[in-house]
C-alpha cells in the first residue's frame, strides 16, 4: 500500500520542490499543484537568468518528474481547491510551501507613484513574463536612467543588477543601516559592486517627488547614524536632523521584505498562523496544527533563503513518511 | 493543459463572451470573484471578469471589450481554440446576504460581473433596482439578463439612443433622494463612472460596493502591482479585493496607475495590427 499512497505539495518553489523529490524516492505517489503557470515559485519569477539559469532550474523540475511526479500548473490551492478538497480526492497527506507573498511597502508619501515597482513586481515581469523580450512578449516593464533599489538584501542585489542589465544608467541600493548590516550574502554584494551598483548606505527614504506627470522625479532621503543596538541585535538606525536631501532618481524598486502569502491560511480557518500571518509548524517535522498537514519554506519561517526551504522540505518529507507509515 | 473556448458570441460591437473550459474555476467561483488568464508562451497575465460559472458543464463565462494587444488577440480566437492558462477563481467573494433595497449600477462591460451579484442579491430576498448605462445603444449588453433580476432596470446612454438621455448617475441620484433610499449600491464599470458614482452615494452615506479592475501579474497576492489606496491602507486587489468600499477607495490614483503602460501597450497593439 506505501507505494500508491498519494501526497499532495502546495507550491513549486524551493521547499515544495525538495519534499515531492525526496517523497517520490520514498515511493508516494506524489503530485505538486503550482498557482503560477510555471514551476519553480522564487527560483522562476525571483532569481535571476544570471544566477540561476532556467535551463538548470528545467532540468531540476524534469528530473523530479521523472521520478513520477505529477505537476498541475494553474492550481490555486486556497481557490481552485481547497485543503479539504486534497483529503477528499485521497491525498494522505500535504505540504505547504506556499512561500512569502504579498510584499512590504514603505509607508512613505509617493509610493504609489508609476515608477515605483516592488521587487516581485519587478522581477516577475523580467523573470517569470521575460519582458527584457518586449514587444516580442507581451509583458512590458518600464526601466528609467537612475533606479534606486530600497534594501540590501539578496533581492535588491538582484533588482539593482537587472536593472543595470536593462540599460539603467546608475543603479543605486538604498539602505538606512550600514555596511556591516546589510542582510545579502558578502558575495551578493561583491557581484553587485564588480557590476557596477552604487549604495547610499545610513540613507532612509522619507518621501518618492513627483515629476508631475505620475512618474518619478527623485527620492528624498534622509541620513542616518547608528545608535544602541535594537531588538535584532543590530545597531538602531537614527536619523541625523536637517539631514534629508534628494536622489536625482526617476525608478524605485522597494525591496523590503515580504510577509506570508494570505490565501490559504484564510481558507483554511483550522490552520494555526503567528500574529505576522505565518502558519505555524514545528521547525523540526513541519507539522502543522492540521493533523496530515505540514508547511515549511517562507510561509512558516517568514522571507529566509532557498537552502533552508529545501532544508525544511526535506524534514517535512520524513516526517510525512513517518506520520503514512503510522497510519 | 489547456483551456477549451466552447462558446463564443459577439455581444456588441467590440464586446464578446467565452464559455471556456475551466472545471476548477467554475465549480469554485463565487460571484465577485475573477480570473487571470494568458494566451500563450509569449502572452501577458491578464485579469477579466466572470459573468456566469455552469458547474455541471464545466465552464466559465468571460466578458470583455477588446482594448488592447491581448484581447484584440484573444477576441481573434475561435470556437474550439484554446487559452493557455486560465487561474481562478481569484478574490474575495462579494458578500451576499439581506441588505433590503439594493441598487446595481453597471457601466458597459460591468454588466458581465455585475450580474451574478446581483441575482445571488435577489435571490437572497435583497429588493434590486438595476442601472445600466453605456455611450449608446448598441453597447448595451445583458439587458434581459438584469431585468430577470431586477424589479426595475433602468436604462441610460451618454447619446440618448436608448432609455434616458445622460450618465447613470441621475437616476441613481433620484433614486436616492425619493422614498426608497437604497441599503447598498454595488458599482461596476470604468473607475472614473464607479468614482461619480461613490460622489453620488457619498452625501447619503449610502454603503457602495465597488469592484476594481488593476493592472495585475500574477492575482494571488505574489507580486503588489494591484495595490490601491483603500481609506488611507495600501490594500491588493487581488487577495484584498477585487471589491472594496467604493466612499474609501482612492479613485484617481487608481485611474493613474492604470496609466502606468501606455505607451507600451500601443506599441504592443500596432506591432500585432501590423502583423495580421
Amino acid at each position: 500500500m506505501h507505494d500508491v499512497t498519494k501526497v499532495a505539495i502546495v507550491g513549486s518553489g524551493p521547499a515544495g520542490l525538495t519534499c515531492a523529490g525526496d517523497l517520490a524516492r520514498m515511493g508516494y505517489r506524489v503530485t505538486v499543484f503550482e498557482s503560477l503557470h510555471s514551476t519553480g515559485g522564487v527560483l522562476r519569477y525571483g532569481i535571476p537568468e544570471f544566477r540561476l539559469p532556467k535551463a538548470i532550474l528545467d532540468f531540476e523540475v524534469e528530473s523530479i518528474k521523472s521520478l513520477g511526479v505529477e505537476v498541475k500548473v494553474n492550481a490555486l490551492i486556497g481557490g481552485s481547491y481547497t485543503l479539504e478538497d486534497l483529503f477528499k480526492e485521497g491525498y494522505k497527506a500535504v505540504f505547504i510551501g506556499t512561500g512569502a507573498g504579498l510584499p512590504y511597502f514603505m509607508g512613505v508619501k509617493g509610493e504609489n507613484l508609476n515608477g515605483v515597482y516592488s521587487a516581485n513586481e519587478f522581477l516577475t515581469r523580467v523573470n517569470l513574463l521575460k519582458a527584457y523580450e518586449f514587444p516580442e512578449y507581451d509583458t512590458p516593464v518600464k526601466i528609467g536612467k537612475k533606479i534606486a533599489v530600497i534594501g540590501a538584501g539578496n533581492v535588491s542585489m538582484d533588482c539593482a543588477r537587472v536593472s543595470l542589465r536593462l540599460g539603467a544608467e546608475e543603479s543605486w541600493i538604498v539602505y538606512r543601516r550600514s555596511d556591516a548590516e546589510m542582510p545579502a550574502r558578502a558575495e551578493e554584494i561583491e557581484n553587485a559592486k564588480e557590476e557596477g551598483v552604487k549604495f547610499s548606505l545610513l540613507t532612509l527614504p522619507v518621501e518618492v517627488l513627483s515629476d508631475g506627470k505620475s512618474g518619478v522625479r527623485a527620492l528624498r532621503c534622509i541620513k542616518m547614524k547608528l545608535g544602541e543596538p535594537d531588538q535584532s541585535g543590530r545597531k538602531r538606525p537614527v536619523p541625523i536632523e536637517g539631514s534629508e536631501f534628494d536622489m536625482d532618481i526617476d525608478t524605485v524598486i522597494v525591496a523590503i521584505g515580504q510577509g506570508p502569502n494570505p490565501l490559504l491560511p484564510r481558507k483554511t480557518p483550522d490552520l494555526k498562523v503567528t500574529s505576522h500571518g505565518n502558519i505555524v509548524a514545528d521547525p523540526q517535522t513541519g507539522k502543522t496544527s492540521i493533523e496530515g498537514v505540514y508547511a515549511g519554506g517562507d510561509i512558516a519561517t517568514g522571507a529566509a533563503t532557498v537552502i533552508e526551504a529545501m532544508g525544511a522540505g526535506k524534514r517535512a518529507a520524513r516526517a510525512i513518511d513517518q506520520y503514512i507509515k503510522k497510519l | 493543459m489547456a483551456y477549451k473556448i466552447l462558446e463564443k458570441e459577439e455581444l456588441a460591437p467590440g464586446i464578446k463572451q467565452y464559455d471556456i473550459h475551466a472545471p476548477r474555476v467554475a465549480e469554485k467561483f463565487k460571484p465577485g470573484q475573477f480570473l487571470v488568464i494568458r494566451l500563450h508562451e509569449k502572452g501577458e497575465r491578464i485579469p477579466l471578469t466572470i459573468a456566469m460559472a455552469d458547474a455541471r458543464a464545466g465552464s466559465v463565462r468571460i466578458v470583455f471589450q477588446e482594448m488592447g494587444k491581448t484581447t484584440f488577440e484573444l477576441g481573434a480566437m475561435n470556437k474550439g481554440d484554446s487559452i493557455m492558462d486560465v487561474l481562478g477563481p481569484l478574490g474575495v467573494p462579494t458578500e451576499i446576504k439581506k441588505y433590503g433595497l439594493v441598487a446595481g449600477v453597471a457601466g458597459g462591460v460591468g454588466a458581465a460581473p455585475l450580474l451574478p451579484i446581483l441575482k445571488a442579491l435577489k435571490e437572497t430576498g435583497n429588493r434590486v433596482i438595476t442601472i445600466l448605462g453605456s455611450r449608446t445603444k448598441d453597447l448595451l449588453i445583458f439587458r434581459r439578463e438584469l431585468e430577470k433580476v431586477s424589479s426595475e432596470l433602468i436604462i441610460t446612454t451618454d447619446d440618448g439612443t436608448a432609455g434616458e438621455k445622460g450618465f447613470v448617475t441621475f437616476p441613481l441620484k433620484r433614486i436616492i433622494e425619493g422614498k426608497n433610499k437604497p441599503d447598498a449600491v454595488w458599482a461596476i464599470g470604468p473607475l472614473i463612472m464607479m468614482k461619480n458614482i461613490c460622489n453620488v452615494t457619498r452625501n447619503d452615506g449610502v454603503r457602495t460596493f465597488v469592484s476594481l479592475n488593476p493592472i495585475m501579474l500574477d492575482g494571488t497576492g505574489m507580486c503588489g502591482c494591484c495595490r490601491v489606496t483603500v481609506g488611507g491602507h495600501v490594500k491588493f486587489s487581488c487577495v484584498d479585493g477585487p471589491e472594496f468600499d467604493g466612499l474609501m477607495v482612492d479613485f484617481d490614483e487608481i485611474i493613474v496607475r492604470n496609466r502606468r503602460f501606455l505607451e507600451q501597450e500601443r506599441i504592443s497593439y500596432e506591432k500585432y495590427k501590423n502583423s495580421l
